[in-house]
């Protein structure tokens, strides 16, 4: 293995960590920082916030992201809120209570260093988004409004309308439009990271292609940040984006970087269901509606066919409220997806396919008026409206789960740096902070905490011993990498096969969904990872991919993602086969309590689950690094 | 697909629907682009239309003839990234609202359907129906933001904001970036997103120390892109897929104006 697999969590009481970390970590001065250079690989939350900022210190900083602007980088859809223990509704909520919330909504599979380290920051973002103008809801006294999320039981939510993820990376591009215009980061938008490169057993640049020309490009720097988001596209139908992508993560694993816990994925319970085959992608509806709106389906089958409101309030089963009282339809977001998969299991799912449940406004609506419902959800209700020409104010909204986020990514040490020294993996791209399961509103939280906060003060302690080591681009590493992808890219465009990528992408995603998704199990998973080579390989066999490499060419570049996603589904399904235990989101059907709820196995499995690449063709390698608990004592996660 | 498709509206009643398409192919920027006729068959009405452009092209694709090129991304109108104009109108028929939250429910069966990139001369044509829109960029890169360095901000509670004006900023936020405020306007100006983020600072405290030199500087660098001047047609606010407001425009000339009397007078 290359570098450490060593968690490196400071010494002393949780509490205190962080800032006893931060105290003995090396620095690096202004002076020579300027002759530092550092890569950033995505421009969302973390990616874009992380760029400002070591710009900011004076950095000399290279952003890349495949959209044409960073402005339009994922994080932009994200719509409920961010959470921060401010604790301005005086409801109780604390640093400790955050901490806990989302230690205990992973499933206890979270590092508690790490996990205490984001609810302490939470308050700074707060702090620093609002100086940026990030217009938050406010109350008429003008003070910053709150709402409640799933797996809380306090109001500590921030959020702008439906659009909080917009706001918060609108703040951000702000913050790196002001360093582009500085002149201490360059931007390269519509420029793809193929490939990383590693000098001396550090991570000391990448390879990239620009979509617009073709052009393949050596970048080199004296450390690469990852912050290319999650890999939920794999199963091809989800909330991400079209161009949402493994490749930059997976590409570094092929490299020697460790993937942790990528089995660890996300089905958010209130999407707008599928309606045809045609269908490229799906809409979330903000979990914040659940706030409000009542899940229910027909207590008998017989019903389902029924119009929503000829059923009586008597044959309505809230089930979400009936099995989980205290949390009711705030119940957390693996819980709520697996009680609608089993209703509609047991047949009483309702619309096209009986693959949806209600979430119904009508006693929101008779307690507060439609007026407030508009205000609260507006947008909401017409995004809804425009997918299905269904008006939600007057009957329930359909909705059904979809996969929404990935817990899993690049395994990082408490400094964030991966095990290949130099490479640092911040946000959704790494698997730090979420364990097996996210808190809503929690992403956001944890992208601009790792960005602002955590990464310009942990990079220092390993750039600190880089001065003057930085290789130059024409150096052997940097041109085998550089032929390796015109190698790959060769390949791809010789195939000339029948069948398009589309046709492989949703074959691959049909048998995730189908065999790695809510629900898993042994047989199931074997299964996958016998089919997922087969698939694979006919894709080597027969794609068609058309045009030339220097061009604006979109099946070029859709191509090497679908290739990546080919291989990374068979470690997904080794990751979930391997964690012999349910867990969060993962849940193994085998491993359930007689309630049907996720049963863990703390003895044999509370540990993160890092896979090393084997070589192709090779098994990967598994290591195992023990979570260790000192303050939360491990519960059965109970939300009755 | 389309086989697929009938299948299923021999069960259930869905009416498939068929279109003629009129797409502009543009190999790139230098060379001259033209109109050329496609068909698509058996089309559902629950599909979007950039699905149906997927289907065109898994079609064109099969054939071995090159795809259309066009961009899209979260395909749920809030990234900005989609840019079609059809039938000459920017985003399409359904406003307010993206391309891609337009459905093909919207169009008559059988219609004729006419589709290119926005057209504004600051917007480049790349390729087909893509176009570089970096100009807007600039323009916030010019000081469309709070110089607030990160970790120097105060307790948040700490400037109360009326909510009036945090709501008002909230809307001239709402901006997706995706320029069809400058594509619908026989000008080619860019006010509208201009003023949407020079309102929106300048609507909140924390932006008002910065309140003169951000809307002169932006507005320097709008100019200098060569978008055009406003002249009130509201072509701009009539296709905005975020609904923001032409009476911004209003308040950015405001802004503009009260910035070169306190500098004059400064002066």
């Amino acid at each position: 293995m290359i570098g450490s697999f060593d968690a490196k969590i400071p010494p002393g009481p949780l509490a205190q960590k962080w800032r006893s970390h931060r105290d003995h970590s090396r620095l690096v001065s202004p002076n020579n920082r300027r002759k530092l250079e550092i890569i950033v690989v995505g421009s969302g939350l973390a990616g874009g916030s992380a760029a400002a900022t070591l710009g900011e210190l004076g950095y000399r900083v290279k952003c890349f992201c495949f959209q044409d602007s960073p402005r339009r980088a994922h994080s932009i859809a994200a719509q409920g809120g961010i959470n921060a223990a401010k604790n301005y509704q005086n409801d109780g909520d604390s640093v400790y209570r955050l901490f806990y919330d989302t230690i205990k909504g992973g499933d206890f599979r979270s590092r508690e260093a790490n996990v205490y380290r984001l609810a302490e920051i939470a308050n700074n973002i707060i702090d620093q988004c609002v100086a940026q103008g990030v217009p938050f809801a406010r109350e008429y006294s003008g003070y910053l409004a709150n709402r409640s999320f799933g797996g809380a039981q306090v109001s500590r939510t921030f959020y702008a309308r439906g659009q909080t993820g917009q706001q918060l990376l609108l703040g951000c591009y702000q913050a790196l439009c002001r360093q582009i215009a500085a002149g201490t980061v360059r931007m390269f938008p519509q420029t793809e990271m193929l490939d990383l490169v590693i000098v001396d057993r550090q991570a000391k640049g990448i390879i990239t292609r620009s979509l617009r020309s073709g052009n393949i490009e050596r970048h080199a720097a004296d450390a690469v940040v990852l912050a290319s988001g999650g890999y939920g596209n794999v199963y091809y139908l989800s909330t991400n984006a079209r161009g949402s992508n493994v490749t930059a993560t997976y590409r570094a694993y092929k490299r020697g970087a460790l993937f942790a816990n990528p089995s660890f994925t996300q089905i958010h319970p209130t999407c707008i269901p599928v309606s045809g085959e045609h269908q490229s992608k799906l809409t979330l509806m903000s979990e914040s509606l659940r706030n409000d709106g009542r899940v229910w389906v027909p207590k008998r089958k017989e019903d389902r066919e029924k119009a929503p409101g000829e059923i009586h309030d008597a044959d309505r089963d809230y089930y979400l409220e009936r099995k989980y009282p205290s949390y009711g339809n705030l119940a957390p977001r693996d819980i709520s997806s697996r009680a609608a998969k089993e209703v509609c299991d047991e047949g009483r799912g309702v619309g096209p396919g009986g693959r949806g449940v209600y979430l119904d406004f009508a006693d929101a609506i008779k307690r507060l008026g439609e007026e407030t419902i508009r205000e609260r959800y507006g947008n909401l209700f017409e995004v809804y409206e425009k997918i299905t020409g269904e008006d939600a104010y007057k009957v329930p909204m359909r909705i059904y789960p979809a996969v929404h986020y990935t817990m899993g990514g690049l395994w990082v040490d408490y400094d964030l740096m991966s095990n290949v020294p130099g490479l640092f993996v911040i946000g959704e791209a790494n698997f730090s902070d979420h364990g097996a399961n996210r808190l809503g509103a929690s992403a956001l939280m944890q992208g601009l905490a790792d960005g602002y906060f955590v990464l310009p003060n942990t990079l220092p302690n390993y750039l600190a011993s880089q001065m003057g080591k930085r290789p130059s681009p024409d150096s052997p590493e940097f041109l085998q990498a550089e032929k390796d992808v015109r190698a790959k890219i060769d390949r791809l465009l010789k195939i000339n096969g029948t069948r398009s990528l589309d046709s492989f992408h949703r074959e691959l995603g049909l048998l995730l969904w189908e065999k790695c998704g809510m629900s898993r199990h042994e047989k199931g998973l074997r299964e996958a990872l016998q089919k997922i080579p087969e698939l694979r390989q006919e894709f080597w066999r027969d794609v068609r991919v058309l045009g030339m490499n220097e061009d604006f060419n979109q099946s070029l570049e859709r191509a090497g993602r679908v290739a990546d996603f080919l291989e990374f589904a068979e470690l997904m399904c080794k990751d979930a086969l391997e964690r012999d235990e349910s867990a969060g989101a993962h849940f193994r059907e085998e491993h359930q309590t007689s309630d049907g709820e996720a049963l863990r196995d703390d003895e044999r499995h509370a540990a993160v689950f890092a896979w090393e690449f084997g070589g192709d063709g090779q098994p990967p390698k598994l290591h195992r690094e023990p979570l260790r608990f000192e303050t939360v004592h491990l519960t059965q996660r109970s939300y009755k | 697909m389309q086989e697929k498709n009938r299948e299923i509206s021999r069960i259930c009643p869905i009416r498939l629907m068929n279109f003629k398409l009129r797409i502009w192919r543009q190999p790139n920027r230098k060379s001259p682009g033209k109109l050329a006729d496609y068909e698509v068959l058996d089309i559902s009405p629950n599909t979007s239309f950039l699905e149906m452009l997927d289907i065109l092209n898994e079609t064109l694709l099969g054939r071995g003839d090159e795809p259309i090129a066009f961009e899209s991304d979260c395909r749920e109108g809030i990234c900005g990234t989609c840019s079609l104009t059809i039938n000459g109108e920017a985003h399409g028929p359904d406003h307010p609202g993206a391309v891609c939250e337009l459905y093909m429910r919207k169009f008559r069966d059988g219609a004729t359907i006419t589709v290119e990139p926005f057209r504004v001369g600051s917007f480049p044509i790349v390729k087909d129906l893509v176009i570089d829109r970096s100009a807007l960029d600039r323009i916030v890169q010019a000081g469309g933001f709070i110089s607030a360095r990160t970790g120097s901000a105060p307790e948040a509670n700490s400037i109360p904001v009326a909510k009036h004006n945090a709501d008002l900023a909230m809307e001239a936020a709402a901006c997706i970036g995706c320029g069809a405020c400058a594509a619908a306007c026989p000008n080619g100006s860019a006010m509208l997103f201009t003023s949407a983020k020079v309102s929106h600072l300048a609507l909140l405290p924390q932006g008002h120390p910065e309140r003169e030199s951000r809307v002169l500087k932006m507005v320097r660098v709008m100019d200098a892109e060569g978008f055009g001047n406003c002249t009130n047609t509201y072509e701009c606010e009539a296709v905005c897929p975020a609904e923001i407001s032409a009476s911004f425009i209003a308040k950015l000339n405001r802004e503009y104006a009260r910035a070169v009397l306190q500098r004059s007078a400064g002066e």
